[in-house]
């Protein structure tokens, strides 16, 4: 169950007859050689607005927190202040590059361009709509589990190779809790993965509906713990306040970035901004429905009256907008947990960890597959409308 | 459609690429308009104004490489269980539910067997409480003091 991109572009007559042109100019096929210029597009378009989004996710951060303490916020350079983002940017970019004398230079160098290949190598197979997906890998939320893991291994690095005891701390905390964090994240999704029946984000989001009572987040009381199991990981996963250790200012001066100066500072604190939209759009994809919309609309069916390119995108539309929707108010809440709660202490960040969400995350897996087993998936509001309608469904 | 199997993995590389080509570029960049003064003092290590005293890369903290062990464990279970979640709707679908519901439990049960044993063991505090025994004994020894 390949949607992408291309299997929702050659569904149009426009994309066969430009393959067959291109294919008939040159003597041979040209499809894989057409994909990999949309694909490139695409990406490059995802970036673009990825990079937006961390922008506006430090310009939004810094304005929430403003609201939340009853003060003003960034407010001078633009309207609102919404061009500070570009402000900051050409500050970082001006910065003088400083490698300390005794870090492990070549290191020193790749760890932010780890944290940076791991988050946009996350991006391919985030949902935004069932068209606009770069690559729905029948692997999906296995693969984003994977090369994810690639931002705690620069974390790391950064911490390790500046040879800086603030940032070798930070970047230990950093390792042990990434890692440890992960194991609660994978259970939770697994979980989801049992109801579903598949790893690709395509059967994920298809098994659940445009309303509430068909996400899965409200599929049974074990899948709404696990979202609160995953969003609580993914907070410590993205090193997100009340799990800010790695760089605990007050104590760790920054942490595994105390040495990064300029554009290689700015590389982290993008990769972190992105990786919580990425989170967050996992967060929306696997409990909240993605990007189906209320009555079917995504599917275009609905504008019938008008012709099918012009039907189909309107309906792509309006699943973009459910998708970034649920997405950016997952992100606010972010935010809001961020200026709310005091940092932990690292015996209790582990704690936390292993003796209360692993276990409730395991109990949590082995009660979801039992219900599968149970009611044939069915979810809580199917067995009510079943019972109502007096019909005695299941086992 | 065999040709395109492997298309569909294209976007990953393209996208690493561009990871690493934004980082190389607006590095790069940057070295056209950025200043550049090195001077010893700035290229220390931050240690709150002082010199630097040795090397940051010192014996650590054991317990960081305890969690990474069980860690290991933990996560290598399960990426084995992946395949299992991912089959276990069709199974049910053709009726042989139980067997991939037990199938399921065993491999759920050597993960909640792994908690249970690091529990016990004491591994999941971050200080090992050994001040316990501590008071044992000294409990003992002023029982047969007394």
């Amino acid at each position: 169950m390949n949607e992408g991109l291309i299997s929702f572009l050659s569904q149009f007559d426009g994309h066969k007859a430009f393959v067959k042109m291109i294919s008939d100019f040159a003597g041979t096929d040209a499809t894989s050689t057409i994909s990999f210029f949309i694909y490139l597009a695409a990406c490059l378009a995802v970036v673009g607005v990825m990079a937006t989004i961390g922008g506006l996710g430090t310009y939004a951060e810094r304005k929430i927190s403003a609201d939340l303490q009853a003060r003003q916020g960034p407010n001078r350079v633009g309207p609102f202040g919404l061009l500070q983002m570009l402000a900051d940017g050409v500050k970082m970019i001006l910065k003088e590059d400083i490698i300390p004398s005794a870090a492990d230079k070549p290191m020193f160098i790749m760890a932010p361009m780890l944290c940076i290949v791991g988050v946009f190598g996350s991006l391919a197979v985030v949902p935004f709509s069932s068209g606009f997906i770069l690559s729905d890998l029948n692997v999906g939320v296995f693969y984003l589990l994977g090369i994810s893991s690639l931002v705690g291994v620069g974390i790391f690095i950064g911490g390790y190779s500046s040879n800086s005891k603030w940032s070798m701390l930070g970047g230990m905390r950093g390792a042990s809790q990434i890692i440890s964090y992960e194991i609660p994240v994978t259970l939770s999704i697994i979980a989801i993965v049992v109801l579903s029946g598949g790893m690709s984000f395509g059967t994920l989001i298809g098994g659940q509906g445009g309303f509430p009572h068909e996400w899965y987040i409200l599929h049974n009381p074990f899948t709404f713990i696990a979202f609160f199991v995953y969003f609580i990981g993914a907070l410590a996963e993205t090193n997100r306040a009340p799990f800010d250790l790695p760089e605990a200012e007050s104590e760790l001066v920054s942490g595994y970035h105390t040495e990064y100066t300029g554009m290689r500072f700015a590389f982290f604190a993008l990769a972190e901004y992105i990786e919580v939209f990425v989170v967050c759009g996992v967060a929306a994809a696997l409990f909240f429905g993605g990007w189906k919309v209320p009555f079917d609309l995504g599917t275009g069916e609905a504008f019938s009256a008008l012709p099918p390119i012009i039907a189909k995108n309107i309906g792509q539309i309006l699943q973009l907008g459910s998708f970034f929707t649920k997405t950016l108010l997952l992100y606010y809440v972010v935010i809001w947990i961020r200026w709310t709660l005091p940092r932990l202490r690292v015996d209790q960040l582990m704690t936390l960890c292993w003796k209360y969400l692993t276990p409730i995350a395991l109990f949590n897996l082995i009660m979801i597959a039992v219900w599968a087993y149970a009611f044939d998936g069915k979810s809580m509001f199917e067995l009510f409308t079943a019972m109502g309608s007096g019909s005695t469904g299941g086992h | 459609m065999s040709s395109h199997n492997l298309d569909v993995y294209m976007p990953i590389l393209i996208l690493i690429g561009i990871g690493i080509a934004l980082v190389f570029g607006a590095i790069l960049f940057g070295k056209l308009i950025r200043p550049h003064n090195p001077s010893r003092l700035k290229e220390q290590a931050y240690e709150c104004g002082e010199d630097p005293v040795g090397v940051a890369w010192s014996n650590f903290n054991v317990r960081f490489y305890v969690v990474s062990l069980i860690f290991i464990i933990f996560d290598v279970e399960s990426a084995l269980m992946f395949p299992v979640a991912s089959v276990f709707k069709k199974f049910n679908e053709i009726g042989r539910g139980g067997i991939i519901l037990c199938t399921f439990i065993v491999f759920v049960m050597i993960l909640v067997s792994g908690v249970i044993y690091c529990w016990r063991k004491g591994d999941l505090d971050w200080v090992k409480s050994f001040h316990l025994n501590l008071d044992e004994s000294s409990e003992k020894n002023t029982q047969e003091a007394s």
